[in-house]
């Protein structure tokens, strides 16, 4: 049969297709739930408009973006078993926990109190409809610790025994998958990439509002109350963003470091592999760039620097750090097989690896000089403050104001690099996925032993296609409305709800609203509420 | 009790609720182009299921997951073997979640008719399939010795099985039309009780003859029983719906789901998919099952969650229990 069209590759296209696409969802999700969470709070508690319209703006974008997260996610789990049926025998005992485990905890929380908070505005009191996004975002964070507990214990297996009958694995203590230090050092390296996506995502675009409006100033336009109200709520949106860019990406950068320790002790070939690092060496130099032939197992061009590699593996400058070589050789003699067998493809890891960080911490040093130039009235000179209404000035020093043109071009590069740690991300996982090629499970099972034996190449074919073509389609649709609606900025003229509304208990339906004493002024109330139009309705 | 049959009726409790609850959803998704007359009116319809669709689907998720958990030989059989279907219910679940969430960002008439259209056919097809879908696997499909499925497509479509989506297709169009009349007000709500009146002597046409195959072909004493209340609940409904009682009508056309639902798993049980080419070859709740250990700890975790999740659901349902009439629509944007 023809490689390429082999149902391995077919279903192994599909699974790197449907899950990089879903994930382009998930993290923006995780963090604008959380970010929106956090700007109803601020609106809740301290009652000021700008905060109301900023989380009806990143809240209505957020909607649009789950909702594609939310049905991307239902093919992830009905894949495992149409296109890996013999994965999901050899794996349902361990990974089937985590993944129910998934839907009970986090799933529902998600979808029910989504419902809740998008047509609860008038409907529920202030805390409570707050309480509602809050239990989303818990519910976000929840679905990706469970998951990727699920994921690492692919990348490491642990609390298992093989059963001698079946010679399938069995759980034996959940507490080593769900707590072992792959799932932590993972879940949080995957949630602080998360949350510097939805920030750059924030950065990117408050910048577009905040650099319109300061392009209609320069041209002498006087802007009315509602672009002033507008500037208001992105300008807090914007420093919003900066913070939560600089901290995530901090915590990113630190979470990949101990992520690459973990990897180097538990999966050297991949660690290997992202460094094109063919032979054992000590000390290990860092590969800054790099081109090979596979066939050869060398490196024929390469830029490095030395001693980094250890320092990166073992946090000293001089230990040995194993090559691609060594590792196969090693891998061939446990498993069997050709040591070529064992080498995931250099190429894609090793660039993956380099585009990953490079975008991802590219996002993070804009966040770094954004927070530092757009920073607090009270550091700057009283000449070159700004009001809250009032788009910032880029300051370098406490006196010292950006020229205009990098001024202007620090404002489009933060637009620019806005879908930068989305390309960071993807690159994560195209890199920690095909590196631990060419296992499924690594040591257990291989990728190639894991498809549905009994389903054609045509099944396998249609699947791709008809996700390919749907998820294409749908990318459009989405970026459309997406642009759209960023563009055009929170609607400043909604009023938010004016006071609480109560909800009514069972004893004051019709008949009683007003109580005894006021029987005609309390239906007439009732009437009049209940012809009143939803305040949100699809 | 075994551990793996508790979990076998932990599996059948979770498809009952998805069918119960989407079912009314897929129905309502189904009666945008049967009852609404106008695009205020479909929106009217598409508004009482707004809130709780999602959290409704979950439901499916929850089943499929636990299957994997609990029965992975099961899951693995099931999804491989029902490919096509499932791609198809796949593809359609996907469109309608988003149709729900794109249709009104957009005032434009193409677009949102569009996104009408999809809202109607991703609606009746996972009806209709999942209907085909359970009452294959009740029959029982060429599993082969090694617990895969070995047919084609052409072996799914059986005249049983065809039997079984319009079952599953018309029972939740009436059920969705009982929930109609209990949540709208005015002109269409009575238009719904109408419908309703004629989708359930529908729904009596063809499910009596398919519980009377499923009870010859699979059937038990505990099955039998189960469609005994399934008819029973049904006519009930339909004199509630009769009467104006919504509120009873909705339940008893709950009550006839979810006895629809559990005479197929009271049908299936012990096994969880039959093999038609060799008995010794069926996958059995014992046979497929997870081993004690994560069926111990999954049980924890359901016996805590379950009751909260229905409880939370509950109240969203109470939250928004208002009826919806055209006035309360706002305008398109």
């Amino acid at each position: 049969m023809n490689l390429a069209l082999a149902p391995e590759t077919l279903a192994r296209w599909q699974f790197g297709i449907t899950t990089v696409y879903h994930f382009l969802f998930v993290p923006l999700t995780i963090s604008l739930a959380a970010i929106t969470a956090g700007l109803e709070t601020a609106w809740v508690r301290t009652g000021k408009e700008k905060y109301f319209h900023a989380t009806k703006f990143w809240g209505k974008l957020f909607l649009i973006n789950i909702a594609m997260g939310v049905v991307t996610g239902i093919v992830q789990e009905f894949q495992f078993g149409m296109n890996w049926s013999d994965y999901s025998r050899f794996v349902g005992d361990v990974f089937g926990a985590p993944l129910a485990m998934e839907a009970l905890l986090a799933f529902f929380f998600e979808s029910t109190f989504i419902g809740l908070w998008i047509f609860g505005w008038d409907k529920l009191p202030k805390k409570i409809h707050c309480a509602c996004i809050w239990i989303v975002s818990l519910g976000t964070i929840l679905s990706s610790y469970f998951i990727l507990a699920a994921n690492s214990w692919m990348q490491h297996p642990t609390g298992y025994t093989i059963d001698k009958a079946t010679g399938k694995a069995q759980l034996t203590d959940i507490w080593a998958v769900l707590t072992q230090n792959t799932t932590l050092v993972v879940v949080f390296h995957t949630l602080t990439a998360a949350f510097l996506t939805g920030a750059a995502f924030i950065i990117g675009i408050s910048s577009f509002h905040l650099l319109r409006a300061k392009r209609r100033r320069e041209r002498g336009e006087e802007l009315g109350e509602r672009q002033k109200k507008q500037i208001g709520a992105m300008r807090a949106s914007l420093r919003v963003g900066l913070v939560v860019a600089v901290i995530a990406g901090l915590g990113t950068a630190i979470s990949g470091d101990q992520l690459g320790k973990v990897m180097f002790e538990q999966q050297p070939m991949k660690m290997a592999a992202a460094e094109a690092l063919w032979d054992t060496q000590a000390p290990a130099p860092f590969s800054v760039f790099a081109v090979g032939d596979v066939s050869k197992g060398h490196n024929s061009v390469e830029l490095e620097v030395p001693g980094v590699l250890s320092f990166l593996a073992h946090s000293n400058f001089t230990d040995a750090v194993p090559g691609i070589n060594d590792i196969a050789q090693r891998e061939a003699d446990a498993y069997g097989g050709q040591p070529d067998d064992y080498i995931p493809s250099i190429f894609m890891t090793f660039w993956g690896f380099r585009l990953m960080i490079g975008f991802g911490m590219t996002s993070f040093v804009a966040g770094l000089i954004g927070l530092w130039t757009t920073r607090r009235k009270r550091w700057l000179a009283p000449a070159f403050r700004t009001g809250e209404d009032e788009v910032p000035r880029l300051m370098l020093t406490k006196k010292r104001e950006m020229g205009p043109l990098l001024s202007t071009w620090s404002w489009r590069i933060s637009i620019l690099t806005m879908g930068f740690p989305l390309i960071a991300n993807s690159f994560g996982w195209i890199f920690t996925e095909m590196g631990r090629q060419p296992w499924g499970v690594y040591g257990l099972m291989k990728t190639a032993d894991a498809v549905s034996p009994g389903v054609s190449q045509t099944e396998v074919l249609i699947s791709l296609g008809v996700f390919t073509l749907l998820y294409g389609v749908l990318a459009v649709i989405e970026v459309r409305l997406l642009t759209k609606y960023a563009k055009a900025g929170p609607d400043t003229d909604e009023k938010p709800p004016a006071k609480d509304p109560k909800l009514r208990l069972p004893s004051s339906g019709p008949g009683g609203p007003g109580g005894p004493g006021s029987p005609d002024g309390g239906a007439s109330a009732e009437d009049e509420d209940a012809d009143k139009p939803l305040t949100f309705a699809y | 009790m075994h551990l793996h049959d508790f979990w076998f009726l932990l599996i059948a409790f979770l498809w009952t609720g998805y069918f119960f609850l989407e079912g009314f959803d897929f129905g309502i998704g189904v009666l945008t182009k049967l009852l609404a007359r106008d695009r205020t009116e479909r929106r009217v319809l598409i508004n009482t299921i707004g809130p709780v669709w999602d959290g409704n689907e979950v439901w499916l998720i929850t089943a499929a997951g636990a299957t994997f958990a609990a029965f992975p030989d099961w899951y693995a059989a099931l999804f491989s073997g029902f490919y096509l279907p499932l791609l198809t219910i796949l593809v359609c679940l996907i469109l309608r979640g988003v149709a729900f969430e794109f249709r009104h960002q957009h005032p434009e008439d193409r677009w949102q008719r569009n996104w009408e259209q999809v809202i109607f056919w991703c609606s009746l097809l996972p009806a209709f399939l999942w209907g085909a879908i359970f009452a294959n696997l009740v029959h029982g499909v060429p599993i082969g010795r090694d617990g895969n499925y070995a047919g084609g497509l052409s072996d799914l479509l059986t005249p049983y099985a065809l039997l079984g989506g319009v079952v599953t297709l018309v029972l939740f169009t009436f059920h969705g039309a009982v929930f109609a009349a209990l949540k709208t007000d005015g002109d269409i709500r009575t238009r719904a009780r109408r419908y309703a009146a004629r989708l359930g002597s529908a729904t009596v046409a063809v499910a009596v003859p398919f519980l009377v195959w499923t009870q010859g072909d699979s059937g038990n004493a505990r099955s039998l029983v189960a469609a005994v209340i399934a008819v029973l609940a049904l006519a009930a409904a339909l004199i509630m719906n009769g009467r104006g009682r919504e509120g009873w009508a909705f339940g008893l056309s709950g009550v006839t789901v979810a006895a629809v639902v559990a005479m197929l798993f009271l049908a299936l049980f012990p096994e969880v998919m039959p093999s038609s080419l060799n008995p010794a070859w069926s996958l059995t709740a014992a046979n497929a099952a997870s081993s004690p250990y994560p069926l111990k700890i999954m049980t924890w975790v359901g016996v805590i969650m379950m009751p909260l999740i229905m409880a939370y659901q509950a109240w969203t349902y109470w939250v928004f229990r208002k009826r919806i009439g055209t006035r309360h629509i706002p305008a398109a944007h």
